[in-house]
């Protein structure tokens, strides 16, 4: 039963792998250009496992600044990662040890965030971890390929490719949206929030990853106060 | 020799922020406030990293939004992420090439 369900997330992880594979594939090459070996490209992917956060750690790297930019770095773009793991972390019940725990936490990324929480009630760490090494296998051998192909691929193609995790997330969140009025609203806030973030002057200095955090916690608030969900949804 | 140490700082610190939260804190939050607040956690993150970034993932912002369209009109239809994900791509891709016709 256990390897079925692993399966499951497995198979559940595969669009995560393919779409993972063409944007690692872009860090990839981008590592060995800034002058890291194949083997570092490939070691920074499948232990960080982030997107946004190794791009920006390969230009501390580059920059050869401080570990406390790094350590700091990190913790603002990666932020959001907390609120993921928090909301996995209830989701999963007081059932679940920590041995698993600490296992699942290391696959907390983006995508496989929202596959663990489109499963609802019916989510294990099996599963999560199933997911997870898929999309590890796609980020890592992406990277892999990116770094040893260089840009291989024509541009024009590598920056199509470059939207399908948008698209993902796009699927994700539609559905939801159109099923429950109040998490339309929570995306309509965040959605007018983000795009304060980026179009705002004074508001457009704020890093990416800090904006994400703030954009996310305001509209999730917001929709709180206006909108607590009834006791048996909450405890979905 | 530098360069694994700031893998490893980089590893390590990005781990704990992902197990700190999903280690300590599993007895079930009673707070409603904070129970409504990670509901509406995933949704609204999601669609912060998405929009408008998405209009800046390519050369042109016609074609990110041109993606961005096919890929909420799918999405609205129910279509399979994989679905949706390669559709917006081939959008893209497309807009691209006749951009560079006009």
């Amino acid at each position: 039963m256990k390897m079925k369900e692993f399966m499951t997330g497995m198979k559940a992880g595969l669009p995560v792998c393919v779409g993972y594979f063409s944007v690692s594939f872009g860090f990839g090459a981008m590592a060995v250009a800034q002058g890291l070996t194949i083997w570092q490209a490939i070691l920074i992917s499948a232990s960080n496992l982030t997107s946004a956060g190794q791009f920006a750690g390969l230009t501390v790297i580059a920059a050869g600044a401080a570990m406390l930019e790094m350590i700091l770095t990190q913790l603002v773009i990666n932020s959001r990662y907390a609120l993921m793991s928090l909301a996995i972390g209830q989701r999963l019940g007081p059932t679940v040890g920590t041995g698993k725990r600490l296992i699942a936490a290391f696959f907390n990324t983006d995508e496989v965030f929202a596959l663990g929480m489109s499963r609802g009630k019916e989510l294990t760490t099996t599963f999560f971890v199933g997911a997870g090494i898929s999309a590890a296998i796609g980020w890592t051998a992406g990277t892999a390929m990116g770094a040893v192909a260089g840009s291989l691929l024509p541009q024009s193609v590598r920056m199509a490719l470059g939207v399908m995790l948008y698209g993902m997330f796009i699927a994700i969140v539609v559905p939801q949206a159109k099923e429950e009025k109040t998490i339309l609203y929570s995306v309509i806030f965040a959605l007018l929030f983000s795009c304060l973030f980026a179009w705002v002057p004074g508001l457009n200095q704020v890093s990416g990853g800090l904006a994400i955090v703030i954009c996310t916690v305001a509209a999730a608030a917001l929709c709180a106060v206006l909108f607590p969900v009834e006791e048996e949804v909450a405890a979905e | 020799m530098k360069i694994y140490l700031y893998i490893l700082v980089m590893a390590v610190t990005t781990y704990l922020i992902r197990a700190v939260p999903l280690t300590l804190m599993k007895k079930p939050i009673q707070n409603r406030f904070l129970k409504s607040f990670l509901h509406y956690v995933p949704a609204a993150c999601l669609t912060a990293m998405t929009f408008p970034a998405i209009l800046y993932a390519t050369d042109h912002m016609v074609s990110g939004a041109v993606g961005f369209a096919v890929a909420v009109f799918l999405a609205l239809r129910k279509k399979s992420l994989i679905v949706v994900a390669v559709a917006a791509c081939a959008a893209v891709f497309v807009t691209e090439q006749l951009i560079k016709f006009l």
